[in-house]
């Protein structure tokens, strides 16, 4: 089901961006994928909103359902909350080899958190992701299209987390 | 080992910023050379290097551009795909962030040889740290009257749009990829209709992979080096991306039939610290597996073929021993379990069975019968899949069974539960 997202506010800032986004990409509903990439892109949750995803059902000669069918099968899309800094965690078989089950304990340790839930600052979560092509710095976390690696020490680890404030 | 660079031969030679600049190592003259030529011609020279498409498929790409040039139905288009979802291949990567230009070269060639009005460039989502560098090649490239109207005064026009996927390994797929360039969910269909026919918005469409593309202009400027390299049947280089257990995993370019012993102990430089290898997967998580058997076979189409191996997107993942097979095919299990789209039962329900049945296995439970049931399994979903995924998920677990068939047998105590 499509979690609730209620409380999201629909401000007059997000609805220009929203608009510049659709003027982007030429008020084409064919490129509906990069549009909900942009516009997940300007949301500091790195989200889909509901709200937002009406809006932009209602701008577009498109249906809601052809919306969410996108948001739901594509990994990059996300109709829940994450992190204003969601940690992608490699779980391809590269990787695996290279002990990030390591990583993602540390992790989860240092952050406190289990997949799905967000930090209580809303700075993070974590997410295990397929092979994003990092393979040559495995064990790799990817944050805001930032890829990071290898991430082999506690240190590693907490040092990359400083960064993201 | 010699060290060959010739698909990569432009990398670190210019600024991937400046058109000027890829000019000056004489970039789009490979273009004026090609649109001085015929398409057919074209074609011919990329069937006598004996190209195959480098995304996996392995499908001869002279015979998929001379047959998508003569059909018969207007607006062409040319697909790049740029979505290598493979685990452990990485090496369209470096080519878009080391030679962008060239890319954008060998695309417009295509579009020249194949008749087409426009381009797409699929590029996955992981990638969209190379998405600027793309579109100021684009925007350069139009600049100078590369793409658009009238291109060298040759009265043809041709655009090139960029396009981002989100994150779907099955996007690699063909149909998959071009529903996903629609603006719906990318679920594959049934063919025929065949790409060339009917694909991208309904109109005849030729989809290249980043590395066979970028072949195009070395070919054209200069022949000779790529003939000379490789062996009879796989002529040529490739780049093939290592990783796993390495020392220094990377994308490095080979000629072909050199052993797959030079590749991961010399180019690689061997195991980390010192291990035996598990096992190998070539060709990415769809790719067969062999053990340290293999290690003296030149890396060519011809020899892995006879070795029940596939070079498909080149990639080259070293296991060491501290990773069980079981482990493993676990892992590539998982994999296609999250990536597998569920429209077709084979494909959603035996991925889901078989990694059932491979936890049975690690925890010692198993019986003959789960056994027998997994190989059948095995062989129905690459029959009755509707696409490549289905088709090619249990490539490594059906040459785990011929290679390490003592990982299957059933351990008298367990057994008979």
């Amino acid at each position: 089901m499509i979690e609730d997202s209620g409380k999201f506010d629909l401000n007059d800032e997000l609805k220009t961006q929203i608009e510049t986004i659709l003027d982007n990409h030429c008020h084409d509903f064919t490129q509906i994928v990069g549009i909900l990439l942009d516009v997940q892109e300007q949301i500091s949750q790195h989200y889909i909103p509901k709200i937002a995803a009406f809006y932009i059902a209602d701008k577009l000669p498109i249906k809601l359902s052809a919306i969410y069918d996108c948001i739901t099968f594509y990994d990059a899309l996300s109709d829940k909350p994450r992190g204003r800094y969601p940690i992608e965690v490699c779980d391809s078989v590269a990787c695996k080899v290279n002990d990030n089950g390591f990583l993602l304990e540390t992790l989860k340790e240092l952050l406190g958190i289990d997949f799905g839930t967000v930090t209580y600052d809303g700075r993070f979560t974590i997410e295990k992701v397929s092979c994003f092509g990092a393979c040559d710095r495995a064990p790799a976390v990817k944050i805001n299209k930032i890829v990071y690696g290898p991430l082999k020490t506690r240190e590693q680890v907490r040092d990359l987390l400083k960064q993201f404030v | 080992m010699e060290n060959i660079k010739y698909i990569t031969e432009n990398f670190g030679k210019y600024d991937i910023s400046s058109i000027d600049s890829y000019m000056s190592i004489g970039g789009f003259e490979a273009l004026r050379k090609a649109v001085a030529m015929d398409g057919d011609a074209v074609a011919a020279v990329l069937s006598e290097a004996k190209i195959k498409g480098r995304g996996g498929a392995e499908y001869p790409m002279g015979r998929k551009w001379s047959q998508a040039r003569v059909v018969k139905r207007p607006h062409h288009c040319v697909v790049c795909n740029a979505d290598e979802g493979e685990t452990c291949t990485f090496k369209d990567r470096e080519l878009i962030k080391n030679d962008p230009f060239n890319l954008i070269e060998a695309i417009i060639i295509a579009g020249w040889t194949v008749n087409a009005e426009d381009a797409y460039i699929y590029l996955r989502a992981e990638y969209a740290c190379l998405r600027p560098r793309i579109i100021n090649a684009i925007q350069q490239a139009e600049e100078h009257d590369f793409l658009g109207k009238n291109i060298l005064g040759t009265g043809w026009s041709y655009n090139i749009h960029l396009y981002s996927g989100a994150g779907a390994y099955v996007c690699g797929e063909g149909t998959a990829l071009i529903r996903s360039i629609e603006g719906k969910a990318g679920r594959p269909r049934m063919k025929p209709p065949f790409m060339k026919q009917s694909g991208l918005f309904a109109r005849p469409t030729c989809i290249n992979n980043v590395e066979s593309l970028s072949i195009v202009p070395h070919l054209l400027r200069n022949a000779l080096p790529y003939m000379q390299a490789g062996t009879k049947e796989s002529v040529g280089t490739k780049l093939i991306s290592v990783g796993g257990n390495v020392n220094k995993p990377g994308v490095y370019e080979i000629p072909f039939g050199i052993s797959i012993r030079d590749i991961i102990y010399d180019l690689a430089g061997g195991v980390q610290e010192g291990r035996n290898i598990r096992l190998i997967q070539f060709g990415g998580a769809s790719g067969k597996i062999s053990d340290d058997r293999i290690l003296d076979i030149p890396y060519s189409y011809e020899s892995f073929a006879a070795n029940n191996l596939i070079i498909g997107s080149g990639s080259v993942l070293v296991i060491d021993e501290r990773t069980s097979v079981i482990d493993f095919l676990r892992y590539t299990q998982d994999f296609f379990l999250h990536e597998s789209c569920g429209q077709c039962t084979p494909c959603r329900e035996g991925n889901r069975h078989i990694r059932i049945f491979l936890e049975k296995i690690k925890n010692g439970i198993h019986t003959d019968e789960d056994i027998r049931t997994m190989k059948t399994f095995a062989t129905v979903m690459p029959m009755s899949s509707l696409c490549g995924l289905g088709e090619t998920a249990q490539n490594a677990l059906k040459s785990a069974f011929t290679i390490f068939p003592e990982v299957f047998t059933v351990k008298k105590s367990a057994g008979g539960i």
